[in-house]
């Protein structure tokens, strides 16, 4: 992958020996970096398509129960601070990562994931007490948008939480190598991507959907 | 980026992928507080009533969304105009603009589809009268 191109210039000024000389660009610092970002911003486009969706159709109740009915504010309240939290312990993760120290990196990723994972937790138990009330995702236009688009983001939380995991397995492994790091870095970008998606939505979800 | 990089970085042409920027104590700590602040002021505009017009919480709410995307970006994400010689800010120009797109023209064509197309508007009915006078 970064095996540079040489060629060779043959004696310059007399010398015997063949010179080299790298006829390629200095290797692009972060490659793996710039191209997570474009994977993140495609993915950016799927929740803008997702959320157009809820936008058109988000108020098409189909004489079903309405979001001012179904939403708990006081719930969404608590998921979205379990997700900022997760958000900074995330960041302390990845200090603690640049100071070289594993035990406190491991640590807070740990709580990470638990936040997430309580975040889940809380979200899923919302979808169950709404298909419970027979609000599930068949009853209107509005709840169909709904849950695809909260069941879309809730998704990516469940995989990077795996994600989470698998990249402390490794550290334990492996230890804070320079594969880990950059694997980390990744994780961050992508953790930290999906508290900005949860901005959208519990905005344009939760809060506009309750307003009369 | 400049900030302090792995004392190994050129020992190893693999690691040079390693954190070219991974944010301060204080940039994370800066970028949190602001972040609770503009979470807990919608949440308190929507549950408190606090304006008697949807129309104004609504977009008082939303400004205060697109500031929260844009604090997370400095503070979480540590966009700049530099990193990656720009070309992560071009990227994020770019998809930004496609999702003002998607999202403007979704909303703009299907609230005119809504219009024409239902029955028992005026508007509508004027429009079919007019066509069946048509010659």
């Amino acid at each position: 992958m970064s095996s540079s191109v040489t060629g060779s210039v043959g004696a310059v000024g007399g010398g015997d020996a063949p010179r080299y000389y790298s006829i390629e660009d200095h290797h692009p610092e972060n490659g793996t970096l710039l191209g997570f970002w474009l994977y993140l911003m495609s993915d950016c486009l799927v929740f803008a398509c997702l959320f157009a969706v809820y936008a058109v159709l988000g108020r098409n109740y189909a004489g079903g129960p309405t979001g001012a009915e179904l939403f708990d504010l006081p719930l969404v309240a608590v998921n979205t601070s379990l997700l900022l939290l997760s958000s900074i312990t995330y960041g302390f993760a990845m200090l603690a990562m640049q100071r070289n120290r594993l035990a406190p990196t491991q640590g807070w990723l740990a709580v990470t994931g638990l936040l997430g994972a309580g975040f889940i937790f809380l979200e899923l138990r919302e979808f169950a007490h709404l298909v419970q009330e027979g609000a599930g995702p068949q009853r209107s236009a509005f709840l169909s948008s709904f849950f695809t688009l909260v069941g879309t983001h809730g998704l990516h939380v469940t995989f990077g939480i795996l994600w989470l995991l698998t990249l402390m397995a490794q550290l334990g492994k492996h230890g804070l190598c320079a594969a880990n790091r950059r694997r980390l870095m990744c994780l961050s970008m992508f953790w930290h991507f999906l508290d900005v998606v949860w901005i959208a939505v519990f905005t344009v979800v939760y809060l506009l959907g309750v307003l009369p | 980026m400049n900030t302090p990089s792995q004392p190994t970085a050129h020992a190893d042409p693999h690691a040079v992928d390693a954190t070219p920027h991974a944010g301060s104590l204080r940039e994370y700590v800066t970028g949190f507080l602001l972040a609770v602040l503009l979470t807990a002021i919608p949440f308190w505009l929507v549950m408190a009533h606090a304006f008697a017009r949807s129309g104004t919480t609504a977009a008082v709410i939303l400004g205060l969304a697109a500031v929260q995307i844009v604090i997370h970006m400095v503070y979480f994400l540590h966009m700049d105009t530099r990193s990656e010689g720009g070309w992560t800010l071009l990227a994020l120009l770019f998809t930004v603009m496609l999702v003002v797109i998607a999202l403007s023209g979704s909303l703009w064509v299907m609230y005119h589809l809504n219009d024409n197309m239902m029955p028992s508007s005026m508007h509508g009915m004027g429009n079919m009268h007019d066509m069946r006078n048509m010659p």
